[in-house]
């Protein structure tokens, strides 16, 4: 080839005749290529660090300033992942949580809340007020938007084109929570923080644990963490504005260790007044609308057969409550024994019999057999005879509980 | 044709005089006639009439399903993006069209001209021709490349073009609603629109690299094309696969569907950004690549 090239190269290929010469030019493609893999990996963790300096505040001052924040107007985006360490626990608690099953609209709010208890989530929030407020669970290509404005609240899927709609419950209004609202707005920092403050209590230590920067704002940290031992909770990290006292950023960690059991936090929020645009809603005209009447009696038309969702539990009768505070343990008769793996029970398939000793761990003590089901933050100890407990206490905690009780 | 082109243009930047701006002059002659070729070819147009046929489908068959008022996709979110909502309005046709085309139809099509680009010269044996003329082989990959992206311009805008006549004659406009349940005017609904195409179109310039990077590679044009829809796949289908989850954010397609944030009010900007970040960056890497392969190679064909 060698004679030819002269005649086949152009000017810029004749300076660079040589194989090392040639070589080096693609020293410009993987250059390019790592500084890029490093900015992609590098830029986020960098841009997390840096804790701004404040001045020094007490929990107290702290807890304070969260109670006296009067932040009306805001809107923003929170990422929240959850990691309960149930798997697949969306479909699961979807298909048993009333209201979620086939036949119902796919805006109706309740089968809605079961998707934000596993896995990672954007939410687009924002507020003007008591009486506006929305929120969207933001998908690929879809959104599922709660809307109260005044006196109705809309729910509506982009993905199915299908809505809901709510009267706001009268008297509601001061607090600005309607149904729907009341259980998706559990989702933000915010709703998280004030469930978190309502447990303190003696048994509890609060903390200012320094500050950070969350979503472009100053923060300060409020680290509670049970004083008592035995709870599933090691700790909960609140980040509190600076300047206003809104929450930004909620994480509970379990005290075993890993990834954070429920992590929210605004991903960026701005104070402002949202766009009254915002919380307008109108369906179109082929847009499937479901009201909440009528959603309602179809549920309870067909209730009888369904399992009941996990918030019934609390009506059974003789619930008790062992210890106090963060290793606080519910417990209560069901009356009939339940089925526990081992146990020579006849109208049990085998299959049912299996999947409880796959799910549940098998424990003995001085209150007889029973079996365990542990998720990352709360464990339930079934005995034999049917008692159980549960609570946000580890395995051992609940067994100690069961053999007191005996 | 590029061939005649070009050897047209040989007498053309002689007149022009000063250096820079003969070299300005190639590079545009080199351009014009790389488009030129590129639209010429029966290939292309084929191409170019599969992807219009796509929103014409997807429109006749939303209407037959939707005839007796029926809801689209099963009233369960299934089927592309934004399916549902065609019924209310046509402009929505544009966005499910372009979500439909996106994963696969359009990065094909960019892969087979990007592909053909210098390996199609190659084994046509006409690249050593083209070469002759002093416009200089970083130039001529240049041209290529700019080529390859009025392509993927003109590809995603017959899609949203021929969405937008179809929707307009099969079901009603007007006022949309946007997946965040927020109410914009038509007029607005037209600029987003166009500019959900435009980001389409600016989502394939990281294919459109690879391809042409491909393209350096070997003298088989067919070879180049396939290896670039090849990878186009494997890339789509690594995408899916959760274990691999740290992988994905360095994947070209991942960010694709993320045009959607543009129906959201306010627009979601953080996946679109990335998505922009992420082409350049891969237009940046395969780019240079091409450049260093292609200054450095010996030609034979």
């Amino acid at each position: 080839m060698a004679p030819y090239e002269t005649s086949r190269t152009t000017e810029e290929a004749d300076d660079h005749g040589t194989g090392r010469r040639k070589a080096t030019r693609y020293v410009v493609p993987v250059a390019v290529a790592g500084v890029a893999a490093a900015t992609i990996g590098l830029v986020p963790a960098l841009a997390d660090s840096g804790d701004p300096d404040l001045p020094k505040i007490t929990a107290e001052e702290l807890v304070e300033k969260i109670a006296a924040s009067d932040t009306e107007q805001l809107s923003g985006s929170v990422k929240i992942s959850t990691d309960l360490g149930i798997p697949a626990f969306g479909d699961a608690m979807s298909s048993l949580a009333p209201g979620g099953e086939g036949g119902d609209s796919s805006a109706d709010p309740q089968s809605r809340l079961m998707e934000l208890a596993s896995g990672t989530h954007t939410l687009r929030v924002a507020a003007d007020g008591p009486d506006k407020q929305k929120l969207s669970i933001v998908d690929d290509t879809s959104e599922y938007s709660l809307i109260h404005n005044g006196d109705d609240v809309w729910a509506y899927d982009s993905g199915s084109d299908e809505a809901f709609h709510a009267e706001a419950e009268k008297g509601a209004h001061g607090k600005g929570k309607a149904e729907g609202e009341d259980k998706l707005g559990g989702a933000t920092p915010k709703e998280f923080a004030e469930e978190a403050l309502k447990a303190v209590d003696d048994t509890t230590s609060v903390t200012v644990d320094g500050t950070a920067k969350v979503a472009g704002r100053d923060a300060y940290q409020l680290l509670i963490k049970p004083k008592q031992s035995g709870s599933t909770i090691g700790s909960i990290r609140i980040a509190v504005d600076a300047d206003n006292g809104v929450p930004l950023k909620f994480t509970l960690n379990p005290s075993s260790g890993g990834k954070a059991a429920i992590d929210a936090g605004f991903t960026d929020v701005d104070f402002a007044e949202p766009d009254a645009k915002t919380f307008d809603f109108k369906p179109n005209k082929g847009t499937k609308v479901t009201e909440a009447d009528e959603a309602g009696k179809e549920h309870k038309g067909d209730k009888g057969p369904r399992p009941e969702g996990l918030e019934d539990l609390e009506g059974l009768e003789g619930m008790n409550v062992i210890g106090e505070g963060w290793s606080s343990i519910a417990t209560f008769d069901t009356g009939a024994p339940l089925p526990t793996s081992g146990s020579a029970s006849g109208d049990v398939p085998p299959e049912a019999d299996k999947l409880l000793s796959a799910l549940g761990d098998q424990v003995k003590g001085d209150f007889g057999k029973g079996t365990v089901f542990s998720t990352r933050l709360v464990n339930a100890l079934i005995t034999e005879d049917g008692k159980v407990y549960a609570g946000a206490v580890d395995k051992a905690t609940l067994v100690k509980a069961a053999n007191a009780a005996k | 044709m590029s061939r005649a082109d070009t050897a047209a243009y040989a007498g053309g930047p002689a007149a022009a005089g000063d250096p820079g701006v003969r070299r300005w002059f190639w590079t545009l002659g080199l351009f014009r006639s790389e488009v030129t070729t590129t639209f010429r070819r029966w290939r292309t147009l084929a191409l170019l009439g599969v992807l219009a046929a796509v929103p014409v489908l997807v429109g006749i068959a939303v209407k037959i399903e939707t005839g007796d008022g029926g809801s689209a996709g099963g009233g369960a979110g299934q089927g592309p993006a934004f399916i549902a909502q065609i019924t209310n309005n046509g402009l929505f046709l544009v966005f499910t069209a372009l979500a439909a085309t996106l994963p696969f139809f359009l990065p094909m099509a960019v892969g087979v001209v990007a592909g053909d680009g210098i390996a199609g010269e190659a084994s046509a044996g006409t690249l050593r021709y083209l070469l002759v003329a002093p416009a200089g082989r970083s130039r001529l990959l240049l041209a290529k490349y700019a080529a390859t992206l009025a392509f993927c311009l003109v590809a995603t805008l017959t899609v949203a073009v021929s969405a937008l006549i179809v929707g307009a004659l099969l079901f009603p406009l007007g006022e949309l609603t946007t997946i965040s349940g927020t109410r914009i005017s038509l007029s607005e609904g037209l600029w987003r629109a166009l500019l959900i195409a435009l980001v389409v179109a600016a989502s394939l310039i990281g294919l459109a690299a690879l391809g042409l990077f491909v393209s350096t590679l070997t003298n088989s044009g067919i070879a180049a094309m396939a290896t670039t829809v090849g990878l186009l796949i494997a890339v789509q289908i690594l995408d899916t696969i959760p274990q691999l989850d740290a992988l994905h954010p360095y994947l070209f397609s991942h960010h694709w569907l993320s045009f959607a944030d543009l129906m959201r009010e306010p627009v979601h900007w953080d996946d679109l950004l990335s998505n922009l970040r992420l082409q350049l960056i891969y237009a940046a890497v395969f780019g240079s690549a091409a450049w260093a392969r292609f200054t450095a190679k010996d030609i034979t064909a």
